[in-house]
C-alpha cells in the first residue's frame, strides 16, 4: 500500500538483563517505599491460608501439639480418662478448618491428622494415602489455575508443611521413618521433630539429634529448610543455625499451670513441672518461630514456587507422552500403518 | 478416586479464639519482607502528543533525571521506546519501566496512531501469558512488562477532548488503567480549567471511557481516594528547574507574571498525582492489571485459540486436549496445502512441457523450412553455376577457335609477310 507510512516495530524492554538499567539516584524523596504499606493492608484484608498436616503414630502426641502450636482447641480430641481412642484400620486423613485472628490478621487455618498412620502390624505403603491426598490438592489447584476464567483467588488447599513426629527411642530413625520422610520430602516441605521428648534427657537429645542429621543426610533426604532453596547468604547463615538444631525436640501441653507466680503451659509431673515454652526445657519454642513467626510465608512460597512447579511440570509431561506419538506430533500416524 | 477425607459434621469454618500470642500477626511484614528482597516491577506509559512534557513530568514524579533528548516532529508513525530504570529509596528496590509514545499526534493521518500502543501493550500480556503456559516456568523472579499504569496527557486546549484522545483512550480503557491528566496547566486559568475538568469527564462518560478509579473498597484509603478522585483529570505542571521561593527551593516554573510551584496545590494538581500514582494506589494498579486486564486477554486469548472449559469430569485436560486437538487440525491442514501445492506444481511443470514441445515442434519446423529453403538456393546457385560454366567453355571454345583462327592468320600473315620480307630484301639486294 502506497502512501501509508512503515511503522517500526516497538521497541521492547529486553527481559532478563537490561544493559539500559539504568540505576539513578533520587534527588529527594518521591514516597516508593509507601508500597510497601500498601501492600501489608492488601494482604491484611485478603487474610492468609495455611495447610499444615501431622504425620505420626498414635499416642506421639500430634493432636496436642497442634492444640499448643496454635493455643486453641484446633483438633477436638477429647483427652480425658475413659475414652478409647479408635484405631483405624487403614491411614486415614481428617481435616479440620478454623478461622483464627491475631491483631487483625486472619488466618485460614487447616490441620489434616492421619491417624493409624505407622500402627498396623503391617505398615507397608501406608504412606501413598497421604502421598495421594498432597498431590490430589496439587491437582485441585492445578486444575483452578488452568481454566479460562479463573477465579480471582484460587482457594489453596495444597500443604505446606508436614511436620512428621518421630517416637524419642533414642536410637536411630525406624525403616518407616526413612521411608516416609524420603519419599514425602520431594512434594512436600517436610519438619521432623522429636516428639514426647520429655523421655529424653539433654544429653540423649543431642546424640539423637546427631544420629538423625547423620541418617537423613546419608539417604539424601533434604528436609525444611532445604539447603538448596536458600536465596541469599542472609538466609543461609540463618538457616544454618536452624538446620544445626533440626529435628526439634517438643513437648506439647495445653494445660496451664502455676510456676514462680505465673501461669505456663506445661506438663505437671510428680518429679517437676516441664514448661513448654522455656527454651531450657524443650524446644517447643523454635518449631512455633519457625512455622509461624518466620517462615510460614518461605513455606507457603517453596511450596508454590518449587513443590508444586514440579508437580505441573509432570502432569504436564504425562499428558504430553499420552497424547503424542514421538513422531512429529501426528497421533497414532505409525500406529495406524503398524495395523495395516 | 479421592482420598476419603474425614472432616467434621459442621463443615462450616468456626472463628477460633486464642488463649495466648500465637504469632502469625507477623505474617504481612514477612511477606512484606520477602517482597523487598525481590523488589518491585512499575512500568507507566504516557501516552500524549509530542512536546506535551510527558519526560519532564516523570522526572518530577521520580524527583531524579531520566536520560532522554526531546523528540523530533517529522516521526512517520507511532513508535514506543521503552526504558527501564532501578531506583531506589531506603531498603525498597524498584524496576521502573517507561513507556512513551513517540510521534503520536503527529502525523497528518492519525487513523492508525493507537495500533502501535494497543499492539505493544497486547505483547507485554502475551509475553507473560507465554511464561504462563510453560511447562518449565519460572513465574516468581519473571521480569514482569506489562503496563500498569497508563498516564493520558490531554492537551490544554481549555474546550474539550480531541477525537483522537476519545478514540485512543476507548482503545486502552479495556487493557490498562488509564489515569487521565491535564498536561502544561500553567496555561490555563483557574475558572477555565473548572470548566474544561467537568467537559472532559462528562465526554468520557458519555462516550463510555472506563478510567482507572481509584478503590474505596479499603477504609484506610477510601477516604483520600474519594477526595482525589472529584479533582479528576488532573491538572499537572512538570519542572525539573528550582527556584528560590521564601527561603528555600523549590521545583517551579519561572514566568515574569509570577511562579508556578510545582508541589503547591492551589497552583496545579501534581501532589495529587503523586499521592494517587506512588503513594496510594501503586499496589492496587499492578494487581487491577493482573487480575482485570491480563485475565481478560488471557480469557480472550485462549478463546480465540479455541479453548473452553469443558465440564472438568469428561476430560482430564481440556487445555492440552483441545491444544491436541487443534495441533493435529492445523498439521493436517497443513498437509492439504502440502498436497495442492504439490498438485499445482505438477500441473505447472506438465503446461511447461508441453509449451516446450511446441516451441521444440516450431523450432522443427523452422529449421526444415530454412533447410528446404537453402537447399533451393544452392540449387539455384547450381544451376547458375552451371550456366556460367556452360558459358565458360563456349567462351573458351570461342577463344580456342578464335586462337586458331588467328595462328591461320598469323601463319598466312607471315608467310605473306615473308614474301614481302623476301620481296623487300630482293629489291634492296
Amino acid at each position: 500500500m502506497e502512501g501509508q507510512p512503515v511503522q517500526p516495530a516497538p521497541e521492547e524492554t529486553p527481559r532478563n538483563t537490561n544493559p539500559a538499567n539504568v540505576g539513578l539516584e533520587l534527588f529527594g524523596y518521591v514516597g516508593i517505599e509507601a508500597v510497601l504499606d500498601q501492600m501489608r493492608i492488601k494482604t491484611m484484608k485478603t487474610g492468609f491460608e495455611f495447610n499444615l498436616m501431622v504425620v505420626g503414630q498414635s499416642g506421639l502426641g500430634k493432636s496436642t501439639m497442634v492444640n499448643t502450636l496454635f493455643k486453641s482447641k484446633v483438633s477436638r480430641k477429647p483427652t480425658g480418662p475413659g475414652y478409647e481412642e479408635h484405631i483405624p484400620k487403614t491411614v486415614q486423613l481428617q481435616s479440620v478448618t478454623h478461622i483464627i485472628e491475631e491483631k487483625g490478621v486472619k488466618m485460614k487455618l487447616t490441620v489434616t491428622d492421619t491417624p493409624g498412620f505407622g500402627d498396623q502390624i503391617n505398615n507397608e505403603n501406608c504412606w501413598d494415602p497421604i502421598i495421594k491426598y498432597i498431590n490430589e490438592q496439587y491437582e485441585k489447584y492445578l486444575r483452578e489455575e488452568i481454566l479460562i476464567s479463573r477465579k480471582r483467588k484460587i482457594p489453596d488447599t495444597r500443604v505446606h508443611s508436614c511436620v512428621y513426629f518421630v517416637p524419642p527411642t533414642g536410637h536411630w530413625l525406624r525403616p518407616l521413618d526413612l521411608e516416609f520422610m524420603r519419599r514425602l520430602s520431594k512434594i512436600v516441605n517436610v519438619v521432623p521433630v522429636i516428639a514426647k521428648a520429655d523421655t529424653l534427657t539433654l544429653e540423649e537429645r543431642a546424640e539423637f539429634k546427631q544420629r538423625i542429621q547423620k541418617d537423613l543426610k546419608a539417604h539424601g533426604i533434604s528436609v525444611y529448610p532445604q539447603e538448596d532453596f536458600d536465596d541469599n547468604p542472609d538466609d543461609r547463615i540463618l538457616n544454618d543455625k536452624i538446620r544445626d538444631k533440626i529435628p526439634f525436640a517438643v513437648v506439647g501441653a495445653d494445660k496451664e499451670h502455676q510456676v514462680n507466680g505465673k501461669r505456663v503451659l506445661g506438663r505437671k509431673t510428680k518429679w517437676g513441672i516441664i514448661e513448654v515454652e522455656n527454651p531450657a526445657h524443650c524446644e517447643f519454642p523454635l518449631l512455633r518461630d519457625l512455622l509461624i513467626r518466620s517462615h510460614l510465608q518461605d513455606l507457603k512460597d517453596i511450596t508454590h514456587n518449587v513443590h508444586y512447579e514440579s508437580y505441573r511440570v509432570q502432569r504436564l509431561n504425562e499428558s504430553n507422552r499420552l497424547a503424542l506419538s514421538p513422531v512429529n506430533g501426528l497421533l497414532g500416524k505409525d500406529e495406524v500403518e503398524s495395523d495395516l | 478416586m479421592a482420598v476419603a477425607v474425614e472432616r467434621p459434621a459442621n463443615d462450616e469454618l468456626r472463628n477460633l479464639s486464642l488463649s495466648g500470642h500465637v504469632g502469625f500477626d507477623s505474617l504481612p511484614d514477612q511477606l512484606v519482607n520477602k517482597s523487598t528482597s525481590q523488589g518491585f516491577c512499575f512500568n507507566i506509559l504516557c501516552v500524549g502528543e509530542t512536546g506535551i512534557g510527558k519526560s519532564t513530568l516523570m522526572d518530577t514524579l521520580f524527583n531524579t533525571k531520566f536520560e532522554s533528548d526531546p523528540a523530533t516532529h517529522n516521526e512517520p508513525g507511532v513508535r514506543l521506546k521503552a526504558r527501564s530504570y532501578e531506583l531506589q529509596e531506603s531498603n525498597v528496590r524498584l524496576k521502573l519501566t517507561i513507556v512513551d509514545t513517540v510521534g503520536f499526534g503527529d502525523q497528518i493521518n492519525k487513523d492508525d496512531s493507537y495500533k502501535p500502543i494497543v499492539e505493544y501493550i497486547d505483547t507485554q500480556f502475551e509475553a507473560y501469558l507465554q511464561e504462563e503456559l510453560k511447562i518449565k516456568r519460572s513465574l516468581f523472579n519473571y521480569h514482569d512488562t506489562r503496563i500498569h499504569a497508563c498516564l493520558y496527557f490531554i492537551a490544554p486546549t481549555g474546550h474539550s477532548l480531541k477525537s483522537l484522545d476519545l478514540v485512543t483512550m476507548k482503545k486502552l480503557d479495556s487493557k490498562v488503567n488509564i489515569i487521565p491528566i491535564i498536561a502544561k496547566a500553567d496555561t490555563i486559568a483557574k475558572n477555565e480549567l473548572h470548566k474544561f475538568k467537568s467537559k472532559i469527564m462528562s465526554e468520557l462518560v458519555s462516550n463510555g471511557v472506563q478510567i482507572y478509579q481509584f478503590p474505596t473498597d479499603e477504609e484506610t484509603v477510601a477516604e483520600i481516594n474519594a477526595t482525589m478522585s472529584v479533582h479528576l483529570p488532573f491538572a499537572v505542571v512538570g519542572s525539573t528547574e528550582e527556584v528560590k521561593i521564601g527561603n528555600k527551593m523549590s521545583k517551579a516554573r519561572q514566568y515574569p507574571w509570577g511562579v508556578v510551584q510545582v508541589e503547591n496545590e492551589n497552583h496545579c494538581d501534581f501532589v495529587k498525582l503523586r499521592e494517587m500514582l506512588i503513594r496510594v494506589n501503586m499496589e492496587d494498579l499492578r494487581e487491577q492489571t493482573h487480575t482485570r486486564h491480563y485475565e481478560l486477554y488471557r480469557r480472550c486469548k485462549l478463546e480465540e485459540m479455541g479453548f473452553k472449559d469443558t465440564d472438568p469430569d469428561s476430560k482430564p485436560f481440556s487445555l492440552q486436549e483441545t491444544y491436541e486437538a487443534k495441533r493435529n487440525e492445523f498439521l493436517g491442514e497443513l498437509q492439504k496445502k502440502e498436497e495442492e501445492m504439490r498438485q499445482m506444481f505438477v500441473m505447472r511443470v506438465k503446461e511447461k512441457e508441453a509449451e516446450l514441445k511446441e516451441a521444440e515442434k516450431d523450432l522443427h519446423e523452422k529449421f526444415d523450412h530454412l533447410k528446404r529453403t537453402h537447399q533451393e538456393e544452392k540449387k539455384k546457385v547450381d544451376d547458375k553455376k552451371k550456366e556460367l560454366e556452360e558459358e565458360l567453355s563456349n567462351f573458351q571454345k570461342k577463344k580456342a577457335a578464335a586462337q586458331l583462327l588467328q595462328s591461320q592468320a598469323q601463319q598466312a600473315g607471315s608467310q605473306q609477310t615473308k614474301k614481302d620480307k623476301d620481296k623487300k630484301n630482293f629489291f634492296f639486294m
